[in-house]
């Protein structure tokens, strides 16, 4: 039997009918049509589909919509002001933090968590913060760089 | 990577999650923050024809200072544990332990109670419950009752959780100025540990083991060489007693009982200083 | 040229940071609509005969559109993958009487659903009678069980290049060990997926794939149809790795699937489908035997390989040829023998994967090098030294026959031991073994030489076009899945035009818009995707001056390119002039485009070089490695753009350090994977990895005008052996000689035993 929920994605509220079983990255792909955030696998180990659940990052593939009914949903889509970039994807660009993009919009929001909690980090404290997302292309060394490079610059 | 089909339900209340649970009983699941039992049924090993949604109970998120313990939540996050004042003042282990489950993603939503429910043998709550010779709190149809943690795991995955029942509360007994050692032993940061030594020095000393068995152990072997005043040393080299350590695709049996060795000796000495 | 060296940043990365890429599962286009759902059911046994398939409930399944199995497709067989196959041992689209791996697809399921596919696969199963399981490579030797009988045989390929026994006369030194080079899995983050539909009698599909051309020729072949009728699009891939170069049946069944339904159809599989069922990499069992003096003069060099090529003879069963070509490495050994068998078990096929058959080359040779250096006491960087390949020796043809172009392998091995601080390195190494710490240190040196754009001379094609508002138009036949060629590429062609890197377009992997292509492999595309791009760029400069020259009544060599202004005009008179707008205006009014096509072809592969240095702490009293520095050197030639340079060492490095110390497949006696999905095998994370180390050289090659080689795989086969190579030293005081790969912590510690008790006298 569906459930009727309600999620705000990226500022707009989105009413929707779904099976429980839907997987949220699946609802936010499908049901409210945003194709940026990726699945990578299917045991909670890689991250590629990481959003903002209430300004947190959570692996989407492992939350229910019914879930996040009621809650607030930041994808890669929402993050840049308009035509301004979000200093965490600048920097990625600046300092080549991407290569194929599959993994770019988990890891780029996972480091604006990580970022929100930890506004000082040391090059440890970003790596271990980004354990949960797995990227084949970079070798992390710029990933890394880039959100130093942004807790650096931060006022 | 898609569930099987089931029906959802939405408790409001610890009372509704029972009465939902009654109702529904062996086809009924709990659903918390869902990273143990979501992954579980993505792969379809696990079909639940019910779950029973408890994760917007804010009233069983909580660290209160209850006297002489320390007072959690069922559903307090890993997250939340991890940044927490008092239980970095009065059982810093399992703050940190809290910031070892998994990743940052995973301990924005994973919850202490599902973890503990859960009951798996590698996972690292467990194994500090034991150490701090914690107290469950469960409620269920009948009422509270409280189990003493040395009674909690029953089985592989099984605990002593009728099926209509929920795990509301931890209590902690305040351990300020122990001295306490975390030692997960792993492949890669995300993963389970291979094997995992939880202890404290309190007077008496209290080790957990991670993955040392199919349930959550206590090195009963190393706690009464201590008590009986054996050195660090004599008492480490009893870890593996009385363990069922597995052999799987990350280690032998032999070589799990080894690191628990090393990693018990280890633990005992950062500990003591 | 001036833009060379230059660090650019990506002209594809807004849009992959702020909407994110769009992969195949993303398409959201008409002619998709209504497109069914494809979910294949996969065998559970590694090796079975099938009685039947019980499909019924499948079909009856709500949103079931249809489910299919081997006796249904009429499909012509699938070509070998190579000439050298027996035909025997090609994959069927589906398995029809026999099972061979666990993985291979043994049903397909259409619905309208992708839930409802995955909810009717658990009610399709086959009837299996077992068979005996032929899982090692040397049980398949024995062809004691074949897995294709109509082959008689498990050996696909048997490289016999010939075998000496008087190879090792006159040495005073033979060191003899077998080493393994272990099956990997390719783990792009994005899993296969591709689509399909027939659109006015044409089949058109959409794939994530490296080389568009060749599924679209493959595709053709199945189908009956000229290439023309078939198009073959490549949306944003989200990794290959190699393992995405060939089309796999799962692919190539969609259009006949689109036939039986008359709607389009797309696919996507699990990651758990994945790590069984897309190619996997490596899976070598070698031996080395090295021979030579005393005073450190290698004379001789055998490698013997054992391949695993899985179920189906695919590219893995021939990349020990690739191994051949380079086996000696950077070493001047007069004496190489190498002979190679494949042989077909009952896993999951293998295929190209970051070096394919070069990596595993390196390491032996590397192994062998650090072997014989503790064989006869000398330092392993002496040891090395001694037996380089001269600055002054090329173009050099090794004792395997392969003709290097240009190389100073000295020069690197001394920048790198000078960045790593080698010395200093080995003095805290002897403080610590002195002190007997518990963490000890290890450092390893590896050198390499690989092959790019090879095996054999190259080729790709450009297509450069100016249009009517000055724009320009770059079409390649190189196709990326992540380097970044659309930023190398138009700076390439900025730097001729004049045309600012905003104002160019590039286009690739749509076989309808590029007329023909290579694809993406083997670290070729800016080598010879770039110097077509350059030559298409000269040649349009040019043309465009023949049509100013014609249109200010002057002579062309008199008519010179503003580059700044993008404009051309008489030298002397920059007043009258004719923009790139102009001129591409004047072509299209008079049926003469503003367009030239270039195919680039090289005289030969290059040779990219370099010099690794990895330092690791080992944790003597539990095993467990940490890979504390690296250092890389890495001569690719002329570097384009440093920012995408280094990025593809970074990547490089760190999949080959994974080899050295995390991941393996791993199947047990029966052939079931045990590590089939990302919680079980052990792709790399951040928090393994310290950040690398760069040193630049460049040492320009002149097979080409850029003077450029490839550089996508060097950081996979540099890092590897030099990440072991620092695990074992960090115990060889402890009489540690060898531990295979992955050098898990209970490797290393058995290693620690075993080499305890053989001090002891026990063992």
């Amino acid at each position: 039997m569906d459930i009727s929920i309600s999620i705000t994605v990226n500022g707009a509220v989105h009413q929707d009918d779904v099976e429980p079983r839907t997987l949220l990255v699946h609802h936010l792909r499908d049901g409210v049509g945003l194709t940026g955030t990726n699945v990578g696998c299917d045991t909670s180990s890689c991250g590629a589909c990481t959003v903002l659940l209430d300004g947190e990052s959570v692996k989407s593939c492992t939350v229910l919509a019914v879930q996040a009914d009621g809650g607030a949903v930041t994808t890669i889509e929402g993050l840049a002001d308009g035509d301004t970039m979000h200093p965490v994807q600048a920097a990625f660009q600046e300092h080549h933090g991407l290569q194929c993009g599959y993994c770019t919009p988990g890891m780029v929001l996972a480091a604006v968590s990580l970022l929100r909690e930890q506004p000082n980090p040391s090059e440890v404290d970003v790596r271990e913060g980004l354990e949960g997302n797995l990227c084949r292309c970079t070798g992390y060394h710029n990933i890394v760089k880039a959100v130093l490079a942004v807790a650096g610059g931060a006022s | 990577m898609i569930p099987s089909a089931f029906d959802y339900v939405r408790a409001d209340s610890v009372d509704a999650a029972i009465a939902a649970l009654v109702e529904h009983g062996d086809d009924a699941k709990l659903l918390a923050g869902g990273h143990s039992l979501l992954p579980l049924m993505r792969l379809r090993l696990a079909t639940p024809a019910v779950l029973v949604d408890i994760g917007r109970l804010a009233e069983l998120s909580y660290v209160r200072d209850a006297g002489d313990h320390v007072a959690i939540g069922g559903l307090t996050r890993h997250h939340d544990l991890e940044t927490n004042g008092l239980l970095g003042a009065e059982a810093p282990l399992l703050r940190h332990a809290a910031g070892q489950v998994g990743d940052p993603q995973v301990r924005h939503r994973g919850t202490i109670g599902g973890s503990l429910a859960h009951g798996d043998p590698a996972s690292d709550l467990p194994a500090v419950l034991l150490a701090l010779r914690a107290t469950l709190v469960v409620t269920g149809p009948a009422g509270v009752r409280e189990v003493p943690v040395d009674d909690f795991f029953q089985g592989f995955l099984e605990t002593a959780l009728e099926p209509t029942e929920l795990l509301t509360e931890i209590r902690i007994p305040k351990a300020a100025g122990a001295g306490w050692s975390f030692q997960k032993f792993n492949r890669r940061a995300q993963d389970w540990a291979i094997v995992g030594v939880a202890l404290v020095r309190n007077g008496t000393t209290g080790v957990g083991l991670v993955n040392m068995g199919s349930v959550p152990l206590r090195a009963g072997g190393v706690e009464a060489a201590l008590a009986a005043g054996a050195s660090d040393a004599d008492a480490a080299a009893l870890a593996a007693e009385g363990t069922e350590p597995s052999a799987d695709l990350n280690a032998s049996a032999e070589f799990r009982r080894h690191l628990a060795r090393v990693l018990v000796g280890r633990a005992l000495t950062q500990a003591a200083g | 040229m001036s833009v060379f060296g230059d660090r650019v940043v990506r002209v594809e990365d807004p849009k992959l940071l702020t909407e994110g890429g769009t992969y195949v599962a993303d398409l959201r286009i008409p002619e998709l609509d209504g497109a069914v759902h494809v979910t294949y059911v996969r065998s559970t046994m590694a090796h079975a005969r099938i009685s039947a398939i019980e499909a019924d409930d499948a079909r009856q399944a709500p949103g079931v559109v249809g489910v299919f199995t081997a006796a249904d497709v009429d499909l012509a067989d699938l070509p070998a993958g190579s000439p050298m196959f027996n035909a025997a041992m090609t994959r069927p689209f589906l398995a029809g009487d026999t099972v061979r791996f666990v993985g291979e697809p043994i049903a397909v399921i259409l619905s309208e659903r992708p839930d409802q596919g995955a909810d009717a696969a658990e009610l399709a199963w086959a009837d299996y009678e077992p068979l005996t399981a032929v899982v090692a490579p040397t049980d398949a030797l024995t062809d004691e069980v074949v897995v294709h009988a109509a082959a008689g045989t498990n050996i696909v390929v048997d490289l016999a290049f010939g075998r000496t026994d008087d190879l090792f006369d006159g040495c005073e030194v033979v060191v003899t060990q077998d080493v393994i080079n272990q099956r990997l899995a390719a783990v792009p983050l994005e899993s296969r997926a591709a689509a399909a539909a027939w659109i006015d009698g044409r089949l058109v599909q959409w794939a994530s794939t490296q080389h568009a051309h060749g599924a679209r020729d493959v595709l053709a072949r199945v189908y009956g149809l000229t290439p023309a009728q078939v198009r073959v699009i490549t949306p944003d891939v989200g990794g290959g790795f190699g393992a995405k170069i060939g089309a796999y049946p799962e692919e190539l069944l969609l259009g006949w699937l689109a036939r039986q339904v008359g709607r389009p159809v797309r696919w996507q599989e699990t990651r758990s489908e994945n790590m069984v069922g897309l190619g996997h990499g490596r899976g070598q069992q070698q031996t080395i035997e090295i021979g030579g003096q005393r005073d450190g003069t290698v004379l001789a060099y055998r490698l013997t390989v054992l391949q695993d090529g899985g179920a189906y003879a695919e590219v893995g069963s021939i990349l020990p040829y690739l191994t051949r070509m380079m086996a000696q490495g950077t070493y001047d050994i007069p004496k190489v023998e190498f002979n190679s068998r494949s042989v077909i078990t009952n896993t999951t096929p293998t295929v190209a994967y970051r070096g394919a058959g070069r990596p595993e080359a390196t390491a032996a040779i590397e192994r062998a090098m650090d072997l014989f250096a503790t064989e006869v006491g000398l330092d392993a960087t002496e040891l090395r030294r001694r037996n380089l390949i001269g600055k002054g020796a090329f173009p050099f043809t090794s004792a395997t026959g392969t003709t290097y172009d240009v190389g100073d392998y000295e020069r690197s091995l001394d920048l790198a031991l000078e960045a790593a601080g080698y010395e200093a390195l080995r003095t805290e190494q002897r403080r610590r073994r002195e002190a007997g710490d518990v963490v000890q240190m290890g450092i390893g040196v590896a050198m390499y030489v690989e092959v790019t754009a090879g095996p054999t001379a190259g080729k790709e094609f450009a297509k450069v076009e100016v249009e009517a508002d000055g724009s320009a138009t770059i079409y390649t036949g190189s196709s990326s899945h992540g380097q970044g060629h659309h930023t190398a590429f138009a700076s390439l062609a900025s730097e001729e035009l004049g045309i600012p890197m905003d104002k160019i377009r590039v286009v690739h992997g749509d076989t309808d818009l590029v007329a023909s292509g290579e694809g993406t492999m083997g670290s070729r595309s800016l080598q010879l995707g770039g110097s077509a791009v350059h030559e298409a760029s000269v040649g349009i400069v040019d043309k465009a001056k023949q049509i100013a020259a014609h249109s200010l009544e002057a002579n062309p060599d008199d008519v010179i390119l503003d580059k700044v202004a993008g404009r051309f005009h008489i030298a002397g008179s920059p007043t009258i002039g004719r923009t790139w707008a102009e001129l591409a205006q004047a072509g299209a009014a008079s049926a003469d485009p503003l367009t030239v096509i270039t195919d680039f072809q090289a005289s030969q592969p290059t040779f990219p070089f370099g010099t690794h240095v990895s330092v690791v702490d080992v944790d003597t009293e539990t095993g467990q490695v940490t890979l504390v520095r690296h250092i890389a050197v890495d001569d690719a030639g002329r570097i384009l753009n440093p920012l995408l340079a280094d990025g593809q060492r970074h990547g490089g490095i760190a999949q080959g350090a994974a080899q050295a110390l995390l991941e393996e497949v791993r199947y047990d006696d029966d052939g079931n994977p045990i590590t089939s999905n990302l919680a079980d095998y052990a792709a790399i994370s951040a928090a393994e990895l310290p950040s690398f180390e760069l040193v630049a050289m460049e040492t320009p090659t002149p097979v080409n005008p850029l003077g450029a080689k490839g550089i996508g795989e060097s950081g996979t086969i540099g890092s590897t052996p030099a990440v072991q190579s620092a695990v074992v030293d960090a115990v060889s005081h402890l009489g540690v000689k060898h531990i295979d790969m992955p050098c898990t912590a209970e490797r290393v510690w058995n290693a620690i035993q075993a080499a305890h008790l053989t001090k002891k006298g026990v063992a």
